[in-house]
């Protein structure tokens, strides 16, 4: 797929640095996302693509010792701008974490939840509607539409996982982060939620950080390839599988290191 | 997909109030509780610190035959009669006749005055000391021969039912004796258990009803103890009712499941690597246990028994239905005589409605708090300077 | 020869002879060793051999004795007591020189007895159970055999008073028949836990989320210490406290406000005993919540819900069968608590909803009961035990359904 770099980006980070106390985790990162696109950041770990992941969403504002200095845009708007309300920027980012995290509510609440408590939906036929829509689109409505009054955890972790999805999608965010979304589940339940992002993509702008290198290459139309903090080398994903410009993704993707 | 939801900013600005109010919520609970701390610990000093002062009045001692006989009034100038402690001047014949070569001498002395003087003295409401004496007691005041001093014999003396002679002394000796029985009774008992239940025992039925039974004996109300040891060590066993023995088998019974909780917990922080490679050398259960595991788990083993212990100290309930509580006022002399502990002996003057009682409740409630705080002192101290991490 | 003595005379020949036992045949297997014959345990394991020897006859001998006098078939003297556990010592030391040998697996057996021995100690804490449960319940039969247990639970008039000229041997005719109705006695520690609960549970419950959740490291630090000093103050100074100072500044406030108040009042105890219940319920709180997973924090968090909402909506939620059992903790101590309402609260029962009014709880009539000079098997005193067993029974269920619902608290995160 073509990288073509023409019009704005969803979200672009311009020269950031990231400390934790005295251990820098960024070193310098400009990077610019694309809208309607999923991005995929590699990298071994420890090497600063979740904590540049967190940082779209200020989630990294509850570590005490965390310090930030550069730029983060969405739609061209600083993210860290004081005057920015964190509850507007992350009702307008999703987000999806490494293990399924349901909450101990039921599967119809799970999805109403975000949506109640912001009180964007006024009645309840709009909230069966968008729990409806929400868990059509994450694929999980076949598998749970007699059972919405059972609790969320008691969903395998696959679907858990899209529960999760769902329950992200339903604020209608702009862009949804996934971190490692698939590493606690099986080969068929990460075929499923990697189909939903292809899908999910013509609505949404998806960043997902992964360390497995295939699954970068099956789902993603631009890779960014990071190493001890640094930014190595951003590209199409196809670029980067097959012709990378840095020796050191060269290695990576072979499998030399990491 | 629709449009992106727009956020009701009216809506937004309640939420973040709310946010607002229930941190507050937070900083009010926990102030609530400090505030309550402070305002009780002031309030028990403010009590309790005039009981450890005593007013004593300067007094020409006679001690004449009339007085060694019994006229113990006499010992003193018939003005000072009312002034100086009755309770003092009843011990003078019993001192003549121990010591007869005091007859016929005289000694000028500070003996410790009536409990209402003492009271109207430290300008208590409340005090009931007649008119005509106040005047005396003023006068003597200003002339010196009444004064404050800190009154050391309340860690010596026993309960009397005066209370310008009644002490913490009697009762000190007793929670010490209680102690003591409940001491050897529970920490090895409770060792031992706690070591076969965590090294030892087979994973069946019986053992965990063993478990579950000392998690719900942890949690019986202690009174049901005293009835324990009412029906079970003083009718049935016939162990004397009162006694250091029924008092201390009681609290023991009491500290058991304490004693065994905390013991199991250092044994399981002790790893089972040293378990492993002691048994890799071929030492039998037994020389693991004892060589190795129980040395290692030593200190948290000490830091439970001592907490265990403090709390048995502070105890009142059980002791009160085994009888401690009556009005004994010596230090016992051997486990089976009738003796009181130092709760015991708060809650009987707190009973009392003698104004000057009050005090002396308070200032045993001083003693007992500042016991308590040295004992679970010495437990932080044990656990903060042994703890060692794996 | 008094009974203090006989244990002195006992411990005073039977500690010289374990000791002689233990060093001579210790000794005796060490000689073999160093002369190069075979032993097949370390020494140390005979010396406990002999040990075992002299101690279990002995007990076994002052068993019987005991049986015989608890049973009153025959009171032994205390002079023959004394002997016959010395002589029945003496035997173990003559068996132990002519049977303890050097072939014999000193160790396995000594291990064998160390085992029975811990066998025998965790029985204690069974027996101690059974213990309390038959105290009461042998007693609490003799009561009802008196007193219909239908009067007892429902019944509304508590009038022991009688009950007490009986059991002084005077009475019988012309005193009126006592009543055991202990509804207002119940009533009475219901008001009473309810005003600690009712303080314990919101201070205990919100101490416990500023602290995990809101709280800095320092203030943590210094906060939770200060909170576990409140578990360590002996209920009888919170009893003196309630009675000294609270109860009149209660009476003074319904004043003020234009109300009566007993000096007695039910308010006074519930008040004190909710503040020693806080941190109970404070501590175990803090627990759960902080046992709820912190990605559970951050599904809602990422959503851009708020602290305070996830904690309302998510944290909360799944803690909360942590927090009802620590509440029902709580609330079995503030029904078992005796100092604080045997030295605030009333001594007569009384049937009434206006916590200023004086009242009485289970454990003040246990007390009552039992420290007069009364006959053991007056009905004045049987009430007592009758009173211990409700205490026992609710107390004991309390404590099982909190077990159960912690349990299952854990399963639920998996911590079990």
């Amino acid at each position: 797929m073509a990288n073509k770099q023409t019009g704005n980006f969803k979200l672009e980070t311009r020269n950031v640095e990231l400390w934790y106390n005295k251990f820098q985790a960024l070193k310098g990162i400009s990077l610019g996302i694309r809208e309607h696109h999923v991005t995929a950041f590699i990298g071994p770990s420890g090497c600063g693509k979740s904590t540049l992941l967190r940082c779209f969403n200020r989630m990294n504002d509850r570590v005490d010792d965390c310090r930030i200095t550069g730029e983060f845009l969405i739609d061209g708007k600083d993210i860290y701008d004081p005057k920015v309300d964190v509850v507007h920027l992350r009702s307008n980012i999703g987000m999806v974490f490494q293990k399924p995290n349901p909450f101990p509510k039921s599967i119809f609440e799970n999805v109403a939840y975000a949506p109640r408590i912001h009180g964007v939906v006024k009645n309840i036929a709009d909230m069966n509607n968008l729990v409806e829509e929400s868990l059509i689109k994450a694929g999980l409505w076949e598998e749970v539409k007699d059972k919405l009054q059972q609790p969320g955890t008691a969903l395998s972790g696959g679907q858990q996982q899209r529960l999760c999805i769902a329950r992200a999608i339903a604020m209608r965010p702009g862009v949804i982060l996934m971190d490692e979304p698939c590493s606690a589940l099986d080969p068929l339940a990460t075929a499923k939620i990697e189909e939903l992002i292809d899908e999910l993509k013509g609505t949404f702008t998806i960043v997902i950080v992964t360390h497995n290198m295939q699954q970068a290459a099956r789902v993603s139309d631009h890779t960014a390839f990071f190493y001890l903090g640094n930014l190595i080398e951003m590209n199409d994903t196809h670029t980067i599988f097959t012709a990378p410009g840095k020796q050191q993704t060269e290695d990576y993707i072979t499998g030399r290191f990491g | 997909m629709n449009e992106t939801f727009k956020l009701d900013e009216n809506l937004l600005r309640k939420r973040y109030r709310a946010e607002k109010r229930f941190h507050a919520y937070g900083i009010i609970a926990i102030g609530l509780a400090l505030a309550f701390i402070l305002f009780f610990f002031i309030d028990v000093l403010s009590k309790g610190i005039p009981g450890f002062q005593t007013v004593q009045v300067q007094v020409e001692v006679d001690y004449s035959q009339v007085v060694a006989d019994g006229n113990y009034r006499r010992v003193v100038q018939k003005d000072l009669v009312h002034i100086a402690s009755r309770g003092w001047m009843r011990t003078v014949p019993m001192q003549l006749r121990n010591h007869p070569e005091m007859i016929g001498t005289k000694e000028t002395i500070w003996v410790p005055a009536a409990f209402r003087v003492n009271q109207y003295i430290k300008g208590n409401e409340g005090h009931g000391l007649e008119q005509k004496y106040q005047a005396l007691a003023d006068e003597l005041y200003k002339q010196g021969t009444i004064r404050k001093a800190i009154d050391w014999h309340f860690f010596t003396r026993g309960d009397s039912k005066l209370p310008e002679i009644a002490g913490v002394g009697a009762s000190l000796v007793g929670s010490l004796v209680v102690m003591f029985i409940t001491m050897i009774l529970a920490v090895p008992i409770g060792v031992v258990t706690a070591v076969y239940l965590e090294e030892f025992s087979p994973d069946n039925m019986l053992t965990r009803t063993v478990e579950v039974n000392i998690n719900n004996l942890a949690a019986i109300p202690s009174i049901l103890f005293g009835l324990l040891g009412l029906a079970i060590f003083i009718n049935f066993f016939g162990v004397p009712r009162s006694s250091a023995l029924a008092g201390g088998m009681t609290l023991a019974l009491m500290t058991l499941p304490i004693i065994i909780i905390s013991t199991r917990a250092a044994l399981r922080s002790v790893p089972n690597s040293i378990r492993e490679g002691a048994f890799g050398v071929g030492a039998s259960g037994l020389q693991v246990v004892w060589h190795h595991v129980l040395p290692l788990a030593l200190p948290g083993i000490l830091t439970g028994s001592i907490i265990g212990l403090a709390q048995a100290l502070g105890e009142t309930a059980p002791l009160l239905i085994v009888g401690m509580m009556a009005f004994i006022p010596e230090a016992p002399l051997s486990i089976y005589q009738a003796s009181t502990v130092l709760p015991a002996q708060i809650y009987t003057w707190s009973s009392d409605s003698i104004r000057a009682f009050g005090e002396l409740t308070a200032a045993g409630v001083i003693v007992l708090l500042t016991i308590m705080l040295m004992l679970n002192g010495l437990a932080i101290w044990l656990r903060q300077h042994t703890s060692r991490t794996w | 020869m008094n009974s203090g003595n006989v244990i002195l005379w006992i411990l005073g020949g039977l500690l010289p002879l374990c000791a002689i036992a233990f060093f001579l045949t210790r000794n005796r297997m060490t000689h073999r060793e160093v002369a190069g014959l075979e032993v097949f345990s370390r020494p140390g394991y005979y010396g406990w051999l002999s040990v075992i020897y002299i101690a279990a006859p002995a007990i076994f001998v002052a068993l019987c004795f005991s049986a015989l006098g608890l049973l009153h078939l025959y009171q032994t003297p205390l002079p023959m007591f004394t002997v016959g556990i010395l002589t029945a010592a003496a035997l173990g030391l003559a068996a132990s020189v002519r049977l303890i040998n050097p072939e014999k697996n000193a160790r396995l057996l000594v291990e064998k007895w160390a085992r029975g021995l811990m066998i025998f100690a965790a029985g204690i804490s069974i027996m101690t159970t059974i213990g309390i449960l038959l105290s009461v319940l042998f007693e609490s039969i003799r009561f009802f055999q008196s007193v219909p247990l239908w009067e007892f639970i429902t019944g509304t008039r508590w009038e022991a008073d009688t009950a007490f000229l009986a059991g002084a041997g005077r009475g019988e005719e012309g005193a009126a028949k006592p009543h055991f109705g202990a509804v207002p006695i119940f009533a009475g520690t219901f008001m009473i836990t309810a005003i600690a609960m009712l303080v314990a549970i919101p201070i205990g419950l919100f101490s416990a989320i500023y602290l995990s959740e809101y709280a800095p490291k320092k203030v943590r630090a210094t906060v939770k210490p200060m909170l576990e000093v409140l578990a360590g103050i002996p209920t009888v100074v919170y009893g003196f406290f309630a009675a000294i100072t609270i109860s009149p500044l209660v009476v003074q406030a319904a004043h003020a406000v234009g109300l009566e108040a007993d000096y007695t009042n039910a308010l006074a105890p519930g008040l004190v005993m909710g503040v020693m219940i806080i941190p109970f319920i404070s501590s175990l709180s803090e627990d759960v919540i902080h046992a709820v997973p912190q990605a559970m924090r951050d599904g809602s968090l990422a959503m851009g819900i708020g602290k305070a909402e996830t904690i309302r909506h998510v944290v909360l939620p799944a803690a909360m069968p942590g927090i009802i059992a620590a509440s029902l903790l709580g609330m079995s101590r503030a029904i078992g608590e005796t100092m604080i309402v045997v030295m605030a609260a009333g001594l007569r029962p009384n049937l009434t909803a206006n916590p200023l009014e004086g009242m009485t709880t289970v454990t003040v009539k246990i007390v009552e009961s039992l420290t007069g000079d009364q006959q053991f098997d007056s009905l004045l005193t049987l009430s007592a035990f009758a009173l211990g067993l409700v205490l026992l029974f609710i107390t004991l269920a309390l404590n099982v359904i909190s077990t159960l619902v912690i349990y299952r608290f854990k399963k639920q995160f998996a911590l079990v």
